[in-house]
């Protein structure tokens, strides 16, 4: 009975599907808004990436809404695994000394890699998400490798997530102030490719690097530290 | 070039066949991570580097991490559902 149920709503759901999907042409332009976007991208925003321009001015509000679901996903994840009383767990193995050295070594490359990322997110492919996703992934790697599976304290990532979720409000607010709306983009524009160049991009940028990175790493930081 | 988009995305159909039969929960991470790998290469082939990176670092590497930290401390290996 309930593969019977679940069959027939499959087959409405790709009826729906394709007779939505039906009348437009595969690979067709349809949206004009794409053209306007590569067309006055770089002079409206200064921003030679123009991923990066849609993602922190065009549509920089709605990215503060994706950096607030992280930000409710990391606190609930928190939320449920937090334990007042940290139980004694078995002794684990001490890392070898080549994995140790050679984690030590690649973890400021690492930290390094990502913070460029994120802060020429507005010249070359990649930006806070990338860049901060890279940083949490060198966290992991001191997890697995040289720090334990102990964990680090819990609070330095919270702290620099909150301080730097409020420098994106704040500098967004800035443009409330001076222009009018919501993350207006008030600094000097600039000569297109120049690191600085593209107004309030890079700080925004640099913002959600921090962010995202002590989320995802708090993210794995609790998941190691639970029982 | 082509040949070889068509190649990887039968590659990537496998693997997610495979995470989803897989009985062995370790295996089927894996199996998702290659998948998210080739999606990345494949993005990166379709002219979309932003979003190759984003899915290299996060698919193939973070979620499969914390799925094989959650699994160490649960179960290895799925059980037959009851019933149906």
């Amino acid at each position: 009975m309930r593969k019977v149920i679940s069959f027939i709503l499959i087959v409405i759901i790709a009826v729906g599907a394709f007779s939505s999907l039906r009348e437009i042409p595969f690979g067709a332009t349809k949206s004009r808004v794409r053209e306007y976007y590569l067309d006055n991208g770089i002079k409206q925003t200064g921003a030679t990436n123009i991923v990066t321009s849609v993602v922190v001015n065009y549509r920089g509000f709605d990215t503060l809404g994706e950096v607030t679901v992280l930000f409710l996903a990391s606190i609930g994840l928190s939320a449920v695994l937090y334990r007042k009383k940290e139980e004694r767990r078995k002794k684990r193995r001490e890392s070898s000394l080549i994995l140790y050295t050679g984690c030590r070594f690649l973890f400021p490359l690492i930290l390094l890699f990502g913070s460029y990322i994120f802060i020429h997110g507005h010249l070359t492919p990649g930006g806070g998400f990338q860049g901060g996703a890279i940083i949490a992934s060198g966290f992991l790697l001191t997890m697995l490798g040289c720090w334990g599976w102990e964990g680090i304290n819990r609070n330095r990532f919270k702290i620099t997530e909150s301080l730097s979720g409020l420098a994106f409000v704040v500098v967004g607010l800035l443009g409330l102030l001076y222009g009018g709306y919501f993350l207006f983009n008030y600094l000097p524009k600039g000569i297109p490719n120049q690191l600085f160049s593209a107004g309030i991009i890079p700080l925004v940028y640099i913002a959600i690097g921090f962010k995202v990175g002590s989320e995802i790493a708090g993210i794995i930081n609790d998941m190691v530290r639970s029982g | 070039m082509i040949i070889l988009e068509i190649i990887l995305v039968f590659v990537m159909l496998v693997g997610a066949v495979a995470a989803g039969v897989f009985k062995d929960l370790l295996n089927a991470v894996i199996a998702a991570g290659f998948v998210s790998f080739i999606a990345a290469i494949l993005f990166y082939f379709l002219h979309a580097p932003d979003v190759a990176m984003a899915e290299a670092s996060i698919g193939a590497a973070l979620t499969v991490a914390i799925f094989i930290i959650a699994i160490k401390k649960t179960k290895r290996s799925e059980e037959d559902e009851e019933g149906n």
